[in-house]
């Protein structure tokens, strides 16, 4: 009985000092995919502004189509929050572009423009602070190791879109460059939404301010509306070849 | 036949009676001039309750998205929480204006209330010298009322917390509210959750 315990034991030991089966090299991880979310704001009971006879909800779904289109025939994978008049909050609008692992998120508004201003296009990103500013230290790996350079670490939820700061005022010189070439007013600034604020990747806010609509000038506003789509899909063809969400390096 | 004395009576209460009409006539016409006086020389213009001083707007533009400063002479009261009133209702009135830039109905009355809290620093006590956060008590009227839009809430809103900074340096944060409750959105953009940081109002290109 003990010789036969010692065998194991022996055998047990003899095991634990074998080096371990050489381990088949780990694959080369796919190459991430370009997937752009189109957030049309509002929804449900939510109008949003009217524009002549039109609500805001129901212009930034059309637009939200439109551009869709544009994207998936040049061959841009889109992921939309919503494809309906129904409502959704800002979270589950920023659940929708984080699981979607977008490289870019494009949340679109609309608005009557003031009687002493032209159409334009209205730029935001968020007006959180970078995240070299956040609260909380980068999370390591494993015990005793350091940080990884260049990760973000632990974010809080709403003050997630702050670890994209850098990426997304990029993102926002590419829209602005696009739609400027193609003859549109174009203002940037910076502003308090929750709904990007939440965002993990590339967020810009985009809200067009087409003419006063009047029966003279609906079909001028459809002309304005389609060029805006147009250069913003050119943009994201460009954001693409720029390398998308994470472009050169990580934020 | 009626008696001597009587007569004579009569005719004194009956003068009498005619100089009082008289005099009670003109007693009102006297009453009514006076009162036409008074409606003439009524102020047009609020009475100066306190010296004129210089202040510093942040006024938005929506044509380009921006918030310049605009120094204007103003009476201006002594009580910090007077000032930011009435600083910010001079902006307002400023965007109630038909040729404004940034046109938003309501003017000065759109203020409500503003409140100034001390913030407590790293002792957890505040001081004479603390920064303080200013929460500014909106209308409903004026949320009803204001054009929806991402540019022209957002102008709003960091212009308000621009001029307090301006004119108020020991303001560092502000909070709105909306008939004295908290609210969402301020037209059905703007964020009015949070607390803003007043030193970052004014936008950066």
């Amino acid at each position: 009985m003990f010789r036969r315990c010692r065998i194991i034991l022996l055998v047990t030991a003899l095991a634990a000092f074998l080096p371990a089966p050489a381990q088949a090299p780990p694959a080369p991880a796919p190459a991430p995919k370009f997937v752009v979310v189109l957030d049309a704001a509002h929804g449900g009971d939510d109008l949003g502004a009217r524009l002549g006879n039109q609500s805001e909800k129901d212009y930034t779904l059309a637009l939200s189509v439109k551009l869709r289109s544009l994207l998936v025939a040049r061959g841009i994978a889109v992921v939309t929050t919503r494809e309906s008049g129904a409502d959704l909050d800002a979270d589950r609008r920023a659940e929708i572009a984080n699981r979607a692992n977008a490289a870019a998120c494009l949340n679109l508004h609309a608005a009557l423009v003031s009687s002493t201003s032209g159409p334009a296009v209205h730029l935001f990103i968020s007006s959180l602070p970078p995240a070299a500013d956040a609260r909380f230290p980068p999370l390591r790996p494993r015990l005793f190791e350091p940080p990884v350079a260049g990760d973000p670490g632990f974010v809080p939820w709403r003050t997630a879109q702050s670890a994209w700061i850098r990426r997304s005022t990029e993102l926002a010189g590419v829209l602005n460059s696009a739609l400027l070439h193609a003859g549109i007013t174009v203002t940037l600034g910076q502003t308090a939404l929750p709904a990007i604020d939440s965002m993990a990747c590339p967020a810009v806010a985009v809200e067009i301010a087409p003419q006063r609509q009047t029966d003279a000038a609906s079909a001028d506003d459809a002309g304005f509306e389609a060029k805006v789509a147009e250069a913003l899909a050119a943009a994201l063809v460009e954001w693409r070849a720029d390398g998308g969400q994470f472009g050169e390096r990580r934020p | 036949m009626i008696p001597r004395h009587q007569t004579v009576l009569f005719v004194i209460l009956l003068l009498a009676s005619v100089i009082m009409g008289a005099v009670l006539w003109n007693q009102l016409r006297g009453a009514h001039e006076r009162l036409l006086r008074g409606q003439d020389s009524a102020p047009t213009q609020a009475p100066l309750v306190a010296p004129a001083e210089q202040a510093t707007l942040m006024v938005a533009n929506d044509a380009d998205n921006s918030v310049e400063p605009r120094i204007l002479t103003l009476p201006l009261p002594q009580n910090p929480e007077a000032r930011a009133r009435a600083v910010l209702g001079k902006l307002l009135d400023l965007y109630a204006a038909p040729d404004a830039a940034h046109p938003v109905p309501g003017g000065a009355n759109s203020i409500a209330q503003v409140f100034l809290v001390p913030i407590a620093e790293g002792s957890g006590k505040a001081s004479p010298t603390s920064p303080q956060l200013a929460v500014v008590n909106l209308t409903g009227a004026f949320a009803a009322g204001h054009p929806s839009g991402l540019e022209t809430e957002t102008l709003t809103i960091l212009s308000i917390c621009a001029t307090l900074n301006a004119n108020l340096p020991r303001v560092t944060e502000v909070r709105f509210l909306v008939d004295g409750q908290t609210r969402a959105k301020l037209a059905g953009h703007a964020d009015l959750t949070r607390t803003y940081l007043a030193a970052e109002a004014v936008p950066r290109p």
